[in-house]
């Protein structure tokens, strides 16, 4: 078993044919020594952790139970503090359902931010129509939110406010600590989403005054299908639960717990811990590396959301006159994401570039790169002459680029919007 | 999603791209789409004295079915008579690429570029007949 923190961070090899994996925001790996801890948890030690009775009950409590100190430690919280769910998801809509019906008597408004993830959003709709009022604040360019208008929003009806860490799309971090320090002045609980800030970013919820934190696993090399919500206890914050049963996480989420991935979720945690910071720095390189090798060879191309203020593990870039979608076909060797409508049902484009100001046609021409913990340097290189190679024969094909060598401003001529 | 094997050849082997000169009187250019939309097709048709698509050129921007739409009916009008390719429908380019239906508006766009086309080289060459009333 490689040792947490070593420098023999164990490497995934790809399947023969498979494309290099850079879309670590969709979801990561399992890191294998995550896997190795949780294997016994599947059999031998298949214990319900909520039996009181016997070995094998009380075991798999014991393993829980360390794997929610594991969560707690890697955000300076009290292991009481965490609940599991099954995921992010899950932990938004409790965070924010269970505390705006706890106190809706006194309570009624809810802030959030327009670049958030869906489950936050739709969670948000779905409270409008109970008749709570929800502020959606905009974004800089850069994709983070003034805090001076956060301050305006808030009112003593604010029972919450939640804001995302880290965005999925742009890898953009919110300045948590400055939020909650707001929140905390104004009496408004403050909830942010960390689906993709946990692993990457050190997180000290009372450092930031951070009162509700949602968690993933599989964002960090964790299972899919387990997360967790912090909860404050000082001073305590009182939830509804969404799902009623044997009282199991005090309460707050019954069911029996999945004791193979709350192992899973805990050893992710143990591991970013330890190797957070050497890791981050040796993504910032590959995140330097790719931009820089893209820029060198191709003009045109921009940046979507704030560098500095970013994860070392994303890139969201616009190559401007070639299409997201086309572009992702012609990387077929590259799995990535794209910011294009194309790629949605919806035919509307990324709703967090349109949120940036980023022009209808620049989100039309995105792709997100996501960096992670198996990814390599070799990857990056393959990457940039797969990228460079697709983009300038996608553009030796595309009519908007002959225009623009032309000189032609592309926003003089009337189209026709279809 | 996954692309049929026709827009999958069609997007890595694109039939005639490239450009006709646009002021040549026998060189009818369509420009339809809107890069808003994430699709611009431009189709370039070159007209024989007989009246014949002798040549079609397009270039695309877009995602690959738009491409192969394009590409597509750059193989289609030509040898056609201006009526002829004028018949040519979306539902045939849909159809022949099996496009899902969140990919329709592609092929809808290739037959208008070719309108488009049709329609630029008759008012240069002074054969349509609105042309008179503009
Ligand atoms: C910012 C953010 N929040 C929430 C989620 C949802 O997480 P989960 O898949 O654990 O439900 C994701 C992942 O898609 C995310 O990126």
């Amino acid at each position: 078993m490689t040792a947490i923190g070593s420098k023999t961070t164990p490497t995934l090899s790809r399947p023969p044919g498979a494309p290099v994996y850079l879309d670590y925001q969709a979801t990561t790996p399992c890191d294998p020594r995550v896997v190795e801890a949780m294997l016994p948890w599947f059999t031998e030690k298949f214990g319900n952790p909520h039996s009181r009775n016997h070995r094998y009950g009380w075991e798999a409590e014991e393993a829980v139970e360390k794997a929610r100190e594991q969560i707690a430690d890697i955000i300076a919280a009290d292991s009481k503090e965490i609940i599991f769910t099954s995921g992010a998801t899950e932990s938004n809509n409790l965070a924010l359902k269970g505390v705006a019906h706890f106190y809706k008597e006194k309570k009624d408004h809810i802030i959030t931010v327009v670049t958030e993830h869906k489950c936050v959003l739709d969670t948000c709709r779905h409270l409008e129509q109970e008749g709570f009022s929800v502020t959606y604040l905009p974004v800089k360019a850069d994709g983070l939110i003034d805090l001076g208008e956060l301050e305006a929003a808030i009112t003593d009806r604010t029972v919450i406010v939640s804001v995302m860490a880290v965005n999925n799309e742009i890898g953009v971090i919110q300045p948590l600590a400055e939020i909650g320090a707001l929140c905390r002045r104004k009496g408004a609980f403050f909830h942010t989403d960390c689906a993709q800030a946990v692993g990457k970013i050190p997180l000290d919820v009372n450092a930031m005054n951070i009162d509700l934190m949602s968690i993933s696993g599989h964002k960090f090399y964790g299972p899919k299908g387990i997360g967790a919500l912090y909860v404050r206890r000082r001073p305590r914050i009182r939830l509804v639960p969404m799902i009623n049963g044997g009282g199991q996480e005090r309460g707050m989420r019954s069911g029996t717990l999945p004791t193979p991935l709350c192992v899973g979720i805990g050893e992710a945690c143990a591991i970013a811990k330890a190797e957070m910071a050497e890791e981050s720095e040796r993504l910032k390189g590959l995140q330097h590396r790719l931009l820089g090798g893209l820029r060198q060879r191709l003009p045109e191309i921009y940046v979507n959301g704030d560098l500095e203020n970013r994860i070392p593990g994303n890139l969201n870039i616009s190559f401007a006159f070639v299409e997201g979608e086309g572009l992702m076909m012609g990387v077929k060797d590259l799995a990535v994401s794209s910011g294009s409508a194309c790629t949605s049902a919806s035919l509307e484009p990324s709703y967090v570039l349109r949120a940036l100001g980023v022009d209808v046609e620049m989100a039309h021409t995105s792709l997100r790169f996501g960096l992670g913990r198996f990814t390599t340097s070799e990857d990056i290189e393959f990457a940039i002459d797969h990228i460079v190679e697709a983009v300038e024969h996608l553009r030796s094909m595309s009519p908007l680029w002959d225009m623009h060598l032309e000189g032609v401003d592309l926003k003089s001529i009337k189209w026709a919007e279809h | 999603m996954a692309y049929s094997d026709k827009v999958i050849d069609h997007y890595e082997h694109p039939r005639n791209v490239g450009a006709l000169d646009k002021e040549d009187a026998a060189v009818g250019t369509g420009l339809v789409g809107a890069p808003a939309c994430g699709d611009v097709m431009k189709l370039q048709i070159k007209v024989s004295a007989e009246g014949i698509i002798e040549d079609a050129k397009f270039k695309t921007f877009g995602c690959g079915s738009a491409i192969a739409s394009s590409s597509l009916v750059t193989e289609w009008v030509k040898g056609k008579t201006l009526d002829e390719a004028a018949t040519i429908k979306n539902t045939d380019i849909a159809h022949e690429l099996a496009l899902p239906p969140v990919k329709i508006h592609c092929s809808v766009l290739a037959e208008d570029a070719i309108k488009a086309a049709i329609a630029d080289y008759k008012k240069k060459s002074g054969k349509d007949d609105s042309a008179a009333a503009e």
